[in-house]
């Protein structure tokens, strides 16, 4: 069973390092178009944003619409070390993205604390209400850049380096959370979201639990936002508003509540999706409020309940019974 | 003189927020969901005035009732197709649907209206009135008057009317409402069509007071008038008429005599701290937890 295990790491390892160096080739040989290169960091960027918030609002079971809020004090904080510190790239840069994380991670603690005893609604209207607090005192912090945006950013050098940066804290983000979600920690959070009651009546510590998902998400934000920050060389307090929480949203709501590789696969989706389509810009907007609606009523519709489980029935009988349990497995992920 | 002013312009937005938090809490009481897209009905409510009286040439008290026929219509809807569905789902899943909808009504009015800001003329034409040295405006005047109206009017019908007094049933216990003959489903419909009856005048006051609407106009109102039902104590109507008018005298103050910007951290720093005291806000009822 471990030596199973084992090879099963070392095959994730080789796919995700394959990957790395076939996209790395991609964009050295030119096969990219431009535009798609300029695709990539966002992507990377809104994978690490959905992973996080699948914590809280997939694992954990809370709604919370603050997570822009995360991402742009994560982004100031890290950005303006990196613009105010003359150290070697190699070194500023780790540091900014840790910083990054820290400040939104202390962000974090320093909301959750209080915010945390409240659920359902109240929660989701208050960590809105916080995001929006954070974007209008940013707007008003004159060593911010105020409205007009934080200037001066150091860019990453080329598209490769900006690519393997992201590349780099996206694998470690997927792999924390997944250790996190897998661990007795992760089940404890888990249990939390399915019965509050029954959880704490078994001796888990529902506050620290909560506390745990939520700041963990925060960090993640945090980092995700010196990624964003250093890939346009300029923040503006604007693009961190309620939209963007609720477009972090309909990504994880679309690839699945508790799947982290739904969590992937949509924000790689999502974030093409316009792109690919350049007719559809317009509807875009329209297509995700559709998106979020269906999916909900679909999800919750006992037919469609019904057809689904036939479908995973007979798509598991048509397999060997080993791989049946394999994806059993994935699907947990 | 300029402080009683601020408080009368605090008055006039307050009685918007109130108009609208009426909905939430209605809704919020019988449904016990947040309707998240009630700020955009006031969207619609605007955009459905204006083009009634600039397109269509309607007369304003005809192009005002359109506007709040249509409202109670696209509330009605809403809740039949959205809303019903999920009426036993966690309320998580309720949220992000009426997330949604809420998404959907402003990108739907992005798609048709553009996103320049229309210009809305005021249906209101009485001239100013000077009461000492303080002038009220002839919109702030109807505005907060029109709101009283509407409170009274509402009062009565719920606590007099035998549709009233089934959504007070409604609110308290749907099951046992049921058994004892309350149609359920008839009464929620009726309660979303009130609702949205007043945010189409809430949004017919909004552009009176202050010319425009675009497809993002409902958006902040909306949560502010989410944040004075909270404040008030949600699922009571009392509440939210108090809780809005304090809502609107704490902005308007707070522009005036601390900063415009942060008028707007101010109102969420509100929310924060109520929840965080009186969870059950200043009316509200506390409800146990039962296991």
């Amino acid at each position: 069973m471990k030596i199973k295990k084992h090879l099963k790491n070392i095959i994730s390892i080789c796919i995700v390092l394959a990957l790395y160096v076939v996209i790395l080739l991609l964009v050295q040989a030119g096969a990219l178009s431009r535009h798609y290169q300029s695709l990539l960091v966002p992507i990377g960027i809104n994978v690490i944003l959905a992973v996080s918030l699948n914590l809280t609002v997939g694992f954990l079971g809370e709604l919370t619409l603050g997570h822009a809020g995360f991402m742009s004090v994560g982004a100031y904080a890290g950005c303006l070390f990196s613009v105010y510190c003359d150290l070697p790239a190699a070194i500023e840069f780790p540091l900014a993205l840790l910083i990054g994380g820290i400040a939104a991670a202390v962000f974090g603690i320093i909301i959750g604390i209080p915010v945390l005893r409240l659920k359902g609604d109240y929660l989701a209207i208050v960590t809105l209400a916080f995001g929006e607090i954070i974007r209008s005192v940013i707007t008003n912090l004159d060593f911010l850049g105020g409205a007009g945006g934080l200037r001066g950013i150091t860019k990453y050098k080329s598209t490769a380096s900006a690519f393997t940066a992201v590349f780099v804290v996206l694998v470690l983000t997927v792999i924390i959370i997944r250790n996190l979600v897998k661990s007795r920690h992760g089940r404890a959070i888990c249990s939390i979201r399915d019965n509050v009651i029954a959880s704490e009546s078994v001796g888990i510590n529902v506050v620290f639990y909560k506390l745990l998902a939520f700041v963990t998400a925060a960090f993640f934000a945090g980092i995700a936002g010196v990624l964003y920050g250093h890939n346009l060389g300029i923040l503006k307090p604007n693009t961190f508003d309620f939209n963007k929480s609720i477009e972090i949203l309909v990504i994880v709501v679309l690839g699945g509540m508790g799947s982290i590789t739904g969590s992937i696969i949509s924000a790689i989706v999502i974030t093409l999706l316009p792109e690919v389509l350049r007719g559809l810009e317009d509807y875009r907007l329209l297509i995700y409020a559709v998106v979020l609606i269906a999916m909900m009523l679909l999800n919750n519709n006992p037919k469609f309940n019904a057809l689904k489980d036939t479908l995973k029935g007979k798509l598991l009988q048509l397999r060997p019974a080993k791989k049946a349990s394999d994806s059993a497995e994935k699907e947990a992920d | 003189m300029e402080f009683i002013e601020q408080l009368i312009n605090g008055l006039n937005l307050g009685s918007i927020y109130a108009l609208m938090a009426l909905g939430y809490t209605m809704v919020y009481g019988i449904a016990k969901m947040l309707n998240f897209a009630h700020g955009d009905i006031i969207m619609v409510g605007a955009y459905t005035l204006s083009v009634a009286i600039a397109t269509l040439k309607f007369p304003p008290a005809l192009a005002i009732i359109v506007s709040m026929a249509v409202c109670s219509l696209l509330g009605i809807t809403v809740e039949k197709i959205a809303y019903k569905p999920l009426r036993n789902a966690s309320p998580l899943t309720v949220l992000i649907t009426a997330i949604g909808v809420s998404y959907f009504l402003q990108s739907l009015a992005l798609l048709i209206f553009g996103s320049n800001q229309r210009k809305v003329e005021s249906v209101i034409t009485m001239q100013p009135i000077k009461i000492g040295g303080i002038e009220l405006t002839g919109e702030s005047a109807v505005t907060i008057g029109v709101t009283v109206i509407i409170m009274i009017c509402l009062t009565l019908f719920i606590n007099k009317t035998k549709t009233g007094r089934a959504m007070l049933a409604v609110s308290e216990d749907k099951g046992a409402a049921q058994l004892m003959g309350v149609n359920v489903n008839k009464t929620i419909s009726v309660t979303f069509a009130i609702g949205s009856a007043l945010a189409a005048v809430a949004g017919v006051l909004f552009t009176s007071s202050y010319g425009f609407v675009g497809p993002y106009t409902g958006a902040l109102p909306g949560i502010k008038a989410f944040v004075a039902a909270v404040l008030g104590g949600i699922g009571s109507i009392p509440g939210a008429m108090l809780g809005g008018f304090l809502l609107g005298i704490i902005e308007s103050l707070s522009k005036a005599y601390i900063s415009t910007q942060l008028s707007d951290a101010i109102v969420f720093g509100v929310l924060i701290v109520v929840l965080l005291v009186k969870p059950s806000g200043l009316l509200g009822k506390k409800r146990m937890e039962k296991v």
